[in-house]
């Protein structure tokens, strides 16, 4: 008769014991702000099909001191979310290599972090209508 | 084993992350704050003839449409996949209550985006 | 005499299946150099405290693999983790996260051994290959796609820092997933059918959430994190029925 008699310790809290899962955690939430962010543009088309008058309410909306809280809040959110994209990123791609050396993964992540400082400058710049 | 049917919904995941990870910070920041604050930016940014003349574009409506619904493709499966870690045992169920959200948005902002007409 | 011997507080989570019901803490004071590691540390309190803790080791150099334990909350090879990085406070020894405790800091590593075995971790050439042949030849940058892969020592730290293996006990796991990547990566293997299974299954690669602690903590720089998700592509690839267009020359069943 054996005398053993594992013992399973519960997973319960388990993001609370390390400062890396808070991390994985609060990058995992960046997604409910993105998820509202989508919905309030869903929101702001169908405004925008009902006319000028539904779709400038839309915007008074927008104007709301605790929308604008939201969309702060949000854009730390979102941007984690962007940071954090680009660090991983490289972990979905085989070993590149140029010259017969391995291209360092922080390299390939600052392409990501380059393309999207581009990519808001450009967007910046369309909308203002330079 | 179970063959995983993920594949299908990490594309969308993935085709959303790497949009919203270049366009999701700017288009809060300008949409969210810079615009309804007025500052540093001119006041009909997004005024009613400039947004509908958008959306009656076909580039317009691509761009909305590929937008709100990656974005909301991406958030669906985190938020999906976040319930298990937050010990909610989640099943079929709650798939499809995440997923069908997401596919119900498409639909409808596509939708949308044809009644606005050209 | 240079300085005064130091003695530093140990708490080591105790578990004695024959008399516990649960796990308990137990406190020691071990006297240490700048030079003590927390094996050692845990040899001393075996040695002349208390001679009924139980633990793993082996080749006190960090390449056998047998040592890993959570030292304050943080998965490590004990006998290359030193005291001196905790004093003057103290520190918490406990057995490997996401394993069942057997004893003390013993736990059960049957369901890794499985794992283990399950993704086929050899060779698999397409046809086998005659004396005749002569030897494969791999370039620097074909042996760059799985070098890295194949320093894995079976340490399970990669398993302790997974939260996804801790919540689903039944998926494959880093270390076993970097293996299979090892040989898929090989280009003197064609086994990507053999292993397609496991790779693609729920519990396979897609059970991973890209916490990225596995690599983190890895004590030979394995990144079996990248393993998995470069897998993932491959995977997709595969699901939609376009990898076999990718595979240098088709793959053995």
């Amino acid at each position: 008769m054996s005398a053993r008699k594992p013992y399973v310790r519960p997973m319960a809290g388990w993001w609370r014991r390390n400062p890396v899962f808070m991390r994985y955690m609060v990058r995992e939430a960046s997604a409910v702000f993105l998820a509202i962010y989508a919905v309030s543009l869903l929101v702001g088309v169908f405004r925008l099909s009902q006319g000028a008058a539904a779709y400038d309410a839309w915007l008074a909306a927008l104007r709301n001191p605790l929308a604008i809280f939201f969309h702060g809040i949000a854009l730390l959110a979102v941007g984690y979310h962007a940071y954090t994209w680009w660090k991983v990123m490289p972990k979905t791609l085989p070993m590149l290599h140029v010259g017969g050396r391995r291209i360092p993964e922080i390299t390939l992540s600052a392409v990501g972090w380059a393309a999207w400082l581009a990519a808001s400058l450009i967007v910046y710049a369309l909308v203002r209508g330079l | 084993m179970k063959r995983a049917n993920e594949p299908v919904f990490w594309s969308l995941f993935g085709a959303g992350g790497v949009l919203s990870a270049l366009l999701g910070p700017i288009l809060i920041l300008i949409t969210g704050i810079i615009v309804p604050t007025g500052t540093g930016m001119p006041p009909d940014a997004m005024a009613y003839p400039r947004v509908l003349a958008l959306a009656q574009s076909w580039c317009g409506k691509a761009a909305l449409l590929a937008v709100i619904s990656l974005f909301l493709w991406h958030a669906v499966h985190r938020i999906y996949h976040s319930l298990h870690d937050l010990g909610i045992h989640a099943g079929a169920g709650a798939a499809a209550v995440c997923y069908g959200f997401a596919l119900v948005a498409t639909l409808a902002t596509a939708y949308l985006l044809l009644i606005i007409g050209f | 005499m240079a300085d005064a011997e130091k003695t530093i507080e140990i708490e080591v989570l105790r578990y004695r299946p024959e008399q516990d019901r649960e796990p308990v803490v137990q406190t020691y004071q071990v006297p240490f150099t700048d030079d003590t590691s927390v094996l050692q540390g845990l040899q001393y309190i075996k040695d002349y405290l208390d001679g009924t803790v139980s633990f793993r080791w082996s080749c006190r150099m960090a390449i056998c693999g047998s040592c890993g334990m959570m030292i304050d909350g943080k998965p490590k090879l004990s006998c290359k983790t030193f005291l001196r990085e905790y004093y003057p406070g103290k520190l918490r020894v406990e057995a490997l996260s996401h394993f069942p405790i057997e004893r003390d800091l013993v736990v059960g590593i049957d369901d890794f051994i499985g794992k283990l075995e399950s993704i086929k971790p050899y060779i698999i050439p397409r046809e086998a290959r005659t004396l005749e042949q002569g030897e494969y030849l791999q370039t620097p940058a074909q042996r760059d796609q799985y070098e890295q892969f194949s320093s894995c020592i079976n340490c399970l730290l990669c398993y302790a820092a997974c939260p996804q293996y801790g919540l689903n006990p039944g998926f494959i796991g880093p270390a076993a997933l970097a293996l299979l990547h090892r040989y898929n990566a090989d280009s003197r293997d064609e086994g990507w059918e053999a292993r397609r299974e496991v790779v693609n299954a729920e519990d396979g690669v897609w059970r991973c959430m890209l916490v990225g602690y596995c690599s983190e903590v890895c004590p030979k720089a394995v990144d079996p994190a990248h393993a998995i998700n470069q897998n993932k592509v491959n995977s997709t690839l595969d699901y939609f029925g376009v990898l076999k267009f990718l595979l240098p020359k088709g793959a053995a069943k």
